[in-house]
């Protein structure tokens, strides 16, 4: 149901059955480990290029997720995800192997949360039984494509973020007939771009913190509710000046909360003493620490409800050398945790 | 764009720029300055390396010094640690030749998986193909200007 | 020798400091920067500054890449002595042959030997 201006109401509960998270060495390294389905040890992950790796990170998510579900593939109706690679091929070639209709996304960094709010909408709708959705990045395919070559000696400045290697995908499905405690979406709202003249794409936290503003502060607006509803409020990849300068906008919009409520997956995801300047990023960041570790948080009781903020940076290398500012997109979902019927 | 529009872009720009990590810029300096010099002290080993075992002079060893650092950036990009210079010394592992020779490494090591025809081939010059461009160029220039210019003055 | 190692050194690591103000106060992009160098050093080699250079600092100026418009200059005013203005073109990759010729071929075997490492 639509509410407000760009928002749903998901009166029907689609619930997040179960999940698949793959990641890289660098997350087997970081802050949550344990919350990974399955951790690669390397980059290459026994495959012939990184792009064919990318596609495996989500191919084994998938498989997860399906597993864990205890879900065939050709009970599943549709498949809608993304990555960043150019035309999202792994994730189309990932579509391939698991031969279900597909529905590929492109939202930067804020893919996750564009599908779930999509596949929650579909779900509750009646539009299908199963779902599967989710978003994927790789570091090293990500850099070749957007920056520069892996083993080339370039400086990135303490604003730059670390695409995280990695893949979380959701099984999503009707609340009917399911006993027993899910999380499932409450509500979506759905961002508009938002381009406050930034150009450096060493600086994308920066970039990105007025469309997460804007879409934070749509949702509220929408919904009715406040920060005090929520346990957690947690965006994508702002990292740590994109999380620092959204939350001094929020301030100043009148929007107040605690910043210990205020948390970011990119902060999250690595440990401190990881090189990863100011945080990780990439479409797989928000999902895989979603669909990981926050689940995993719900489920023992930590958060009750809370608010994913998906963050995008919508540039492209050609955009970039052609001096074009980089525009920028925030999805957010509402997701509480408990009985579903 | 409107006014009101640009209006709100600088004022965000500005609360951004409050929060933006600033870059260590003495420090980056002093990097850049002990590892630029420690490339530039390993060529000059290498320059008198060639002018007494081998019959270069100070003039003509110059040519064998560069082809030797971009052999050796060869094997620091291969090994996969010219990325961990760079990072921590930014110009100073760009500006020597040994930059030049990594940027092109870097590329062609990449690109192999594209095969080395159009991959390897068609990419290697990404990074270093400017420097190329305006060297050559430049160069192009500068000697035609002075060329043209002996021949006025001189006859 | 050792005061040759010395400027080395000190000149050499001083260009560099500049292409470091050039990346982070002028924000420019490492190839912005080389570009600005290479042809910093042709002009300087156009009007004859760039060979005491070479003699005052040693490596300190045949290392940094400023020393490549320097070479391509050389070698087309060398040529251009001996054969006129067609020189300009034919003589240029005569003196630099070695730093570019070097990074192609040690490229190409790189590339067939080693595999990036992310």
């Amino acid at each position: 149901m639509l509410i407000g201006k760009q928002s749903w109401a998901f009166q029907n509960k689609p619930v997040i059955l179960e999940t698949g998270v793959t990641g890289g060495p660098f997350e087997s390294n970081g802050a949550l480990p344990e919350d990974f389905d399955l951790l690669y040890d390397d980059l290459w992950m026994e495959q012939e290029s990184y792009e064919k790796a990318h596609r495996l990170l989500m191919e084994k998510a998938v498989e997860i997720a399906l597993q864990k579900g205890n879900v065939q593939k050709e009970d599943i109706q549709f498949f809608l995800a993304g990555d960043l690679t150019n035309q999202i091929t792994p994730t189309s070639f990932a579509a391939r192997t698991n031969a279900i209709p597909y529905f590929g996304l492109y939202g930067a960094c804020s893919t996750s949360m564009e599908g779930l709010a999509l596949a929650s909408f579909i779900v509750n709708y009646g539009g299908a039984h199963y779902l599967l959705t989710g978003a994927s990045s790789h570091n090293a395919a990500a850099e070749r494509q957007f920056l520069y070559p892996t083993e080339y000696g370039g400086q990135k400045p303490p604003t730059a973020q670390w695409t995280i290697t990695g893949a979380g995908v959701a099984l999503v499905t009707r609340s009917e007939g399911l006993t027993g405690q899910f999380p499932y979406a409450v509500s979506a709202t759905i961002g508009k771009v938002i381009d406050m003249g930034l150009k450096d794409p060493f600086n994308m936290g920066g970039a990105m913190a007025p469309a997460a503003v804007d879409t934070i502060l749509a949702h509220f607006e929408d919904t009715g509710l406040t920060p005090d509803d929520y346990d957690l409020i947690v965006t994508g990849d702002l990292g740590e000046v994109g999380r620092e300068t959204a939350y001094d906008l929020l301030q100043q919009r009148g929007c107040q909360m605690d910043k210990e409520k205020f948390q970011d997956c990119g902060l999250l995801i690595f440990k401190p003493d990881q090189p990863v300047l100011a945080g990780g990023s990439g479409a797989g960041c928000s999902a895989v620490v979603l669909y990981g570790h926050l689940l995993n948080e719900m489920k023992k009781g930590t958060y009750q409800k809370i608010l994913v903020v998906a963050t995008g940076a919508l540039l492209s290398p050609l955009s970039v050398q052609q001096k074009e500012s980089i525009p920028c997109i925030a999805h957010a979902v509402a997701i509480e945790y408990g009985t579903v019927c | 764009m409107s006014k009101d529009q640009t209006a709100k872009q600088e004022a965000y720009q500005k609360l951004q720029s409050k929060h933006e990590l600033k870059r260590p810029v003495l420090k980056n300096c002093v990097k850049a300055f002990l590892v630029g010099g420690m490339f530039c002290l390993i060529g000059q080993a290498i320059t008198y390396f060639y002018i007494y075992f081998f019959d270069f002079t100070e003039q003509t060893a110059g040519n064998p010094t560069v082809a030797t650092m971009v052999f050796l950036s060869l094997l620091l990009t291969g090994f996969g640690v010219y990325d961990h210079i760079g990072q921590f010394a930014g110009a100073g592992s760009a500006v020597p030749v040994t930059g030049f020779g990594n940027a092109v490494i870097s590329a062609a090591i990449e690109h192999r998986t594209e095969g080395f025809v159009l991959g390897v081939g068609g990419n290697m010059f990404k990074l270093a193909g400017s420097v190329i461009l305006f060297g050559v160029f430049s160069a192009f220039v500068v000697a035609l200007i002075k060329t043209i210019y002996l021949k006025i003055v001189g006859g | 020798m050792l005061a040759m190692f010395f400027w080395a050194f000190v000149v050499g690591g001083l260009i560099c400091v500049i292409g470091q103000l050039l990346f982070d106060v002028a924000k420019l992009t490492p190839a912005h920067t080389l570009s600005l160098f290479v042809v910093i050093g042709a002009i300087l080699d156009g009007v004859g500054l760039y060979e005491p250079f070479i003699d005052f600092a040693g490596a300190g100026a045949t290392i940094p890449i400023t020393s490549f418009g320097n070479s391509l200059v050389h070698g087309a005013l060398q040529e251009a002595e001996q054969h006129g203005l067609i020189g300009v073109l034919t003589g240029m990759f005569e003196v630099t042959s070695s730093g570019i010729s070097a990074a192609i071929v040690f490229g190409f075997i790189g590339a067939l030997l080693f595999k990036p490492k992310g």
